[in-house]
């Protein structure tokens, strides 16, 4: 009998433990991003690529919606999400904020050369510290903004036809 | 081209290993008491492809054929040659193709090796590793292929992470994967002896250089990994309880109990069920340590890549493997009633196996109690150093008397007649303990208890020594790893009470004060090299007690392929203590935020581990 309860408790132990791995396997433990959805970003102050000025949340609030784009020209998957910047670029309503993300200059210039220049305005993060106060782990990113500096949605990786979309419906609906 | 061959390769081995499986059934019904040579040739051929395979691999890598999806995204054509070679098992998919090697390989060999031993239990051995082999083989054919196509073919590589370009990392995985791959091999022997009921000495004597070999194999393993995060990750430490690390401490603490108990079956025909648990454990918590590193559910620097289906498999094939081992363990279990006497040798073994078993559990509680804690309550924690050193030091102290009186102990019962002497040695290590305190300057009770329990023990071993070289049995692997062991936990108990560390910025030009030490900023230079640029600070350190000057130069290097920048501390290891200066930039300013470490004994540690390992590599030789 009392082996038979021994037996039966490490059966049900090994069980658990597997159970618990499966679940968390399928969580995605990273990061948590609907904590940031629904946030309101304060203190912005970013770097303008070029000129010396920063961009700062008076930037954002004169327009309805901002997608804040963080990107690099070492980083390949930027390359994918590339072509749905451009396209976003042509929506009214839309602005498009690109944050260089500890890059180097001619690089990042060379890269919008050749593939096309989807920015409104375009800053620079050399240290990647001011990417962190957005919430931003690696790159690409992008966040998208509404007036009142309120997160609606962050898309991790690069943006794809669905987000392309989405974010379409949403700029459009007002 | 690669790419074909390598599956093909990769298909024609699961064939084999169904094949041999099929044959040694075959060979199993009839009653000749040799296995058949078709058996042998098969495992021969099966080694020589996977070699060949991964041969092809590795071709790959040196030609950097980026139409492989592993070369592109790990190798670039400007990598120097040995990284080029060292990115083949640098990433998930080639690391897998070396499992494989190291299970088939083992396979053959363990075939080869036990001639003498009764036929159907080797053949069940062999059946068993080929199922994990199949199981393996899958996995890569399927899931992480390195031989995977990418199309149009890139013109370039992705790059190999430049944290990972380090020569003690590269020999690492290696000799990790002998050693926690080569477990696999008394997993399957392990199961073929419940099996076949072959349960007494010969079982043990039939594994016992292959769990020396893999503890050896995993000791210097886990000392390349932590060399390299001493030199390389610029923390400044050699041992984080990182949940990696961690994962190949778990199997280590198993295959130490193992190594232990098999002594005692082997000389005394007891713990028969104990070394089977032993056996299947090791194995078990390796595949552990491989899911919980590759399934990403833990974040290191291993997980090479998220992908939640890698995961799901590893983890339905470790769960296979442990329903299957515990129902047919269950089944064969009879419970038997030991006479162990308390003075005996055996009971010394069995305190140590209770001593491993309890830091098995508390490493293991550490570093799944996270993924529990965020599954079932929804809250992330993460345990740290403090959790370990707590309760992991204060037993080792209770450990070392243990491990010192142990060797003295006589098989079956022992009167300790020399009680005086060990009385003599502990007044000895508490004299030589308050002469270490007293040029130091430190006092703390828990640090005096590691100095003198340390000091016991490296005299009581070489005491040991003395007895064996009077009986002329020159038998010294025992002694060899006991007294390292001694020493490592005597310098790491002198480096972590004794070092020193300073954080303060510096211009070009400037000069920092503090206790002994004067700290000048003295060049600051932009180079150029083969595949990173590099920003070198050149710092002068004097020590005015010893009048001695250093050197110091730590670098910002900044990779191109990946873009990637990497913090390389400048370290000068000497005799007594390392000087370790680590530099990084502060945003528009000219200052550099410095960080200084005089770190005691470090190489002493280094050297300590390999003479652990050593210590088992000689018992391989002297049987």
């Amino acid at each position: 009998m009392k082996i038979k309860i021994i037996r039966f408790s490490v059966f049900l132990i090994i069980i658990f433990i597997i159970l618990v791995f499966f679940i968390s396997l399928n969580k995605d433990t990273r990061y948590d991003t609907k904590a940031l959805e629904g946030q309101t970003i304060t203190n912005i102050r970013l770097d303008h690529f070029s000129k010396s000025k920063f961009i700062t949340e008076k930037d954002i609030k004169t327009h309805n919606f901002t997608l804040v784009n963080f990107w690099a020209s070492w980083c390949g998957p930027c390359r994918d999400e590339h072509p749905y910047l451009l396209q976003l670029n042509n929506i009214k309503n839309l602005n498009l904020l690109g944050v260089n993300f500890k890059d180097n200059k001619d690089n990042a210039l060379n890269f919008l050369n050749e593939y096309g220049n989807p920015y409104d305005v375009l800053a620079k993060d050399e240290s990647g510290k001011q990417s962190v106060n957005f919430g931003i782990f690696g790159i690409p990113e992008s966040i998208l903004l509404n007036k009142n500096l309120v997160i609606l949605k962050k898309f991790i990786g690069p943006i794809s036809e669905n987000d392309f979309r989405y974010i379409k419906d949403i700029v459009q609906k007002k | 081209m690669l790419s074909n061959i390598g599956n093909l390769l990769l298909f024609i081995n699961i064939i084999l290993s169904i094949s041999i499986i099929y044959l040694s059934f075959q060979n199993l019904k009839n009653t000749n008491i040799l296995i058949s040579g078709k058996i042998y040739q098969c495992c021969l051929l099966q080694s020589t492809l996977i070699i060949t395979c991964f041969l092809t691999l590795v071709t790959g890598f040196i030609i950097s054929d980026f139409s492989l999806v592993a070369v592109y995204q790990n190798s670039h054509s400007l990598k120097p040659l040995f990284y080029k070679i060292s990115g083949t098992w640098g990433n998930h998919e080639g690391s897998l193709l070396l499992w494989v090697i190291i299970l088939i390989i083992f396979s053959f060999l363990f075939l080869h090796h036990n001639k003498n031993h009764p036929k159907n239990y080797r053949i069940y051995t062999l059946i068993i590793q080929n199922i994990l082999i199949i199981g393996f083989l899958f996995f890569i054919l399927f899931n992480s292929n390195p031989f995977s196509v990418i199309l149009p073919i890139p013109l370039e590589g992705l790059g190999l992470n430049p944290i990972l370009q380090d020569p003690a990392l590269a020999i690492h995985p290696p000799l990790l994967y002998i050693g926690f791959v080569g477990s696999s091999i008394y997993f399957s022997a392990a199961i073929a002896s419940l099996l076949t009921s072959y349960s007494n000495k010969l079982f043990a004597q039939s594994i016992k250089i292959w769990v020396i070999l893999s503890w050896s194999f995993q000791t210097i393993g886990i000392l390349a990994g932590s060399i390299w995060a001493y030199y390389e990750l610029g923390w400044g430490g050699f041992w984080f309880w990182d949940p990696v690390e961690n994962a190949s401490l778990l199997p280590w603490f198993v295959m130490t109990a193992l190594m232990h108990s098999l002594i005692v079956l082997e000389k005394r025909n007891v713990l028969y069920f104990w070394v089977i648990i032993l056996c299947l454990l090791t194995f078990i918590l390796s595949v552990t340590g491989t899911f919980l590193v590759r399934s990403g559910i833990l974040n290191s620097v291993h997980t090479f890549a998220n992908d939640p289906s890698r995961g799901a498999y590893i983890l339905i094939f470790l769960s296979l493997m442990i329903f299957g081992s515990v129902l047919l363990f269950f089944k064969k279990f009879r419970s038997n009633v030991y006479n162990i006497n308390t003075n005996s040798k055996e009971t010394f073994i069995l305190i140590n196996n209770w001593f491993m078993i309890f830091y098995l559990v508390t490493v293991l509680l550490g570093t799944i109690y996270p993924i529990f804690t965020e599954v079932l309550t929804d809250q992330k924690i993460s345990v740290g150093p403090p959790f370990y050193n707590t309760v992991i030091i204060p037993i080792i102290v209770l450990f070392l008397f243990f491990m010192s009186l142990g060797p003295q102990a006589k098989w079956i019962k022992n009167k300790f007649n020399n009680l005086k002497l060990i009385v003599l040695i502990l007044m000895g290590s508490i004299f030589i303990n308050f002469f270490i305190t007293y040029i130091f300057k430190s006092y703390s009770v828990l640090s005096n208890l590691i100095i003198i329990s340390s000091i016991f023990l490296i005299i009581s071993s070489l005491k040991d020594a003395s007895e064996l070289i009077k009986s002329r049995t020159m038998n010294f692997s025992r002694v060899i790893s006991h007294s390292a062991f001694g020493f490592l936990i005597l310098f790491i108990g002198l480096n972590y009470i004794f070092s020193l560390e300073k954080d303060f910025n510096l211009k070009l030009g400037e000069t920092q004060k503090f206790e002994n030490y004067l700290i000048k900023f003295k060049e600051l230079q932009l180079k150029d090299f083969k595949n990173y640029k590099a920003v070198i600070g050149e710092f002068q350190v004097n020590n005015s007690k010893n009048n001695s000057e250093q050197l110091l130069k730590p670098e910002i290097r900044i990779y191109n392929n990946p873009d990637t920048l990497t913090y390389e501390a400048a370290i000068r290891s000497g005799f007594l203590h390392d000087y370790y200066i680590t530099m990084s930039n502060i945003d528009r300013s000219d200052y550099y935020n410095i960080k200084f470490q005089k770190k005691p004994f470090m190489i002493w540690i280094w050297i300590s581990v390999i003479f652990i390992s050593f210590g088992g590599f000689l018992r391989l030789f002297k049987r």
